[in-house]
């Protein structure tokens, strides 16, 4: 019996294919999220938006909240570790979460390096703005990816660019000649075994997800269209007016991204969406796109 | 023979059932909405989050037209989620569909730390060729129990982790994620038996 192959990993990131996973900060929350249809959960102390609006130094969720929430739910648990912080994501590995996210949303804990996955047998999803950063991530042992967007702010423009971006970049590995695979590949910072991987393959070698900023069905279904697996919302849900609505209605959009009737249905009477906040009027020190390295 | 198979496509990994079919040689398509299951001739429902299928399938109406399915002895196959989806009686679930006489405990097998990865033995009666199977288990469930009119098609330590009644098939292991074809092969041979037995009678 073989534990923590890459493809015991990186199978569970294919289980959540077609679906959403939510923040969530209680046990209330986790149920009203495994209510609407959530695949898994993101145990947290503060959503995103709440982390941005407090400031200081965020880092990994109190234990104590994050077990209750496993042992409130049967859907995966995952809970996120701060970018470098491999103690962090030591304890967390030994509380028995399924998935740890290294996530830029908490302040970095190493400023050149990330944490080694290969390490670990949990496994990992990590963000990326482009295609050089997510296969550099998959090269230290991430089993799945997610667009970083610009968490917190319901605005979907950073995940809309960072999925064309990665996808771009995809098309382009693709499409060269392979003589010219070795200088992409130092020209994108990227492992050339999975430069040759992605020109082979036309995709990454994990499941892609996208996060930061959807807030409506409508979201979901462009970031669906535009190539994601599936989604993460996070402050979109229980920021919203009517938590278990929006959840419910992201959750049937996902599913049926392309069908329009559906999206209509599901899209009428939701109540107000998360307020939000316009990534073009942030000032530049308060994105969080830009931590990982 | 003109065979097509559908995949239901709510949520979970049912790209790589379609890529496997279609590796068989056979068409394979997407179902989204129950009258879609008129089109095909056996239905694969696949791994993912059993709580997120069981919603969808409730609200987008599915369970009579899959009792239809069912009740005319068309061939279904469930890969772990879809497993618990078709069992008789799930620990810790309010809703299965009941197609097949098996009793599941979900997420027995523990968190993910413990999805693992082994090679089987499958049931020579079945399976001929006499050659281990690499079988990959995530979050799986565990049939507790395979009752009467049950044939065990593999196992581990004695209990079923691939079974068959009738027309249904299921495994708690995921088939679609490696590129050993024979059990997507098995299912769409009984698929054709269904159609022939039709035919004759």
């Amino acid at each position: 019996m073989e534990k923590a192959t890459l493809r015991v990993k990186s199978g569970l990131a294919e289980m959540f294919k077609g679906g959403v996973i939510m923040d969530v900060t209680t046990v209330e929350q986790a149920k009203i999220a495994e209510e609407a249809g959530a695949v898994s959960v993101m145990a947290l102390e503060r959503v995103p938006a709440d982390i941005r609006a407090a400031g200081g130094v965020a880092r990994m969720a109190d234990l104590s909240i994050i077990e209750k929430i496993m042992s409130a739910v049967s859907i995966p648990v995952m809970a996120k570790c701060r970018i470098g912080h491999f103690a962090e994501a030591q304890i967390l590995e030994s509380l028995g979460v399924d998935y740890i996210d290294e996530s830029e949303v908490l302040t970095p804990a190493d400023d050149r390096f990330h944490v080694n996955k290969w390490d670990f047998k949990v496994p990992f999803v990590c963000g990326a703005v482009n295609l050089g950063e997510a296969l550099r991530r998959i090269g230290e042992g991430a089993a799945m990816m997610r667009t970083k967007g610009e968490a917190g702010t319901g605005d979907v423009v950073e995940a809309v660019k960072h999925m064309r971006t990665i996808k771009d970049g995809i098309n382009k590995l693709a499409a060269l000649p392979p003589e010219e695979l070795m200088t992409a590949a130092k020209e994108l910072g990227a492992p050339y075994e999975l430069v040759l991987y992605v020109h082979k393959n036309k995709k990454l070698p994990v499941v892609n997800f996208s996060a930061g900023g959807i807030s409506t069905p409508a979201d979901a279904s462009l970031i669906m269209q535009l190539g994601a697996e599936g989604v993460f919302v996070g402050s979109g849900i229980f920021k919203s007016e009517n938590p278990l609505k929006m959840a419910t209605a992201i959750v049937e959009a996902t599913t049926h991204f392309n069908e329009p009737e559906i999206l209509v249905k599901v899209s009428r009477g939701l109540g107000g969406a998360m307020p939000g906040i316009d990534t073009t009027k942030m000032d530049k020190s308060e994105s969080i796109a830009v931590r990982g390295w | 023979m003109e065979i097509q198979i559908g995949v239901l496509a709510l949520q979970g990994a049912f790209r790589e059932h379609l890529t496997a079919i279609e590796k068989c040689g056979h068409k394979a398509v997407q179902i989204k909405f129950a009258d879609e299951l008129n089109n095909i001739q056996g239905l694969i429902i696949p791994g993912g989050e059993s709580t997120t299928m069981v919603k969808l399938i409730k609200k987008y109406e599915f369970r009579p037209a899959l009792d239809r399915f069912f009740k005319s002895q068309k061939p279904i196959f469930g890969t772990c989620a879809g497993l618990i989806l078709l069992a008789s009686r799930v620990e810790n679930l309010d809703y299965c569909l009941g197609y097949i006489n098996i009793d599941v405990d979900r997420n027995a097998y523990g968190r993910q730390i413990d999805s693992f990865e082994q090679f089987v033995e499958l049931n020579p009666a079945y399976f001929p060729e006499n050659e281990s199977y690499k079988a990959v288990f995530i979050r799986a469930p565990r049939i507790i129990k395979a009752g009467a009119g049950v044939q065990v098609l593999s196992s581990i330590k004695g209990e079923a982790i691939m079974a068959r009644q009738n027309n249904i098939l299921v495994c708690s292991f995921h088939p679609e994620l490696t590129d050993d074809l024979r059990i997507h092969r098995y299912f769409i041979n009984m698929v054709k038996d269904s159609i022939n037995m039709v035919k004759s009678s």
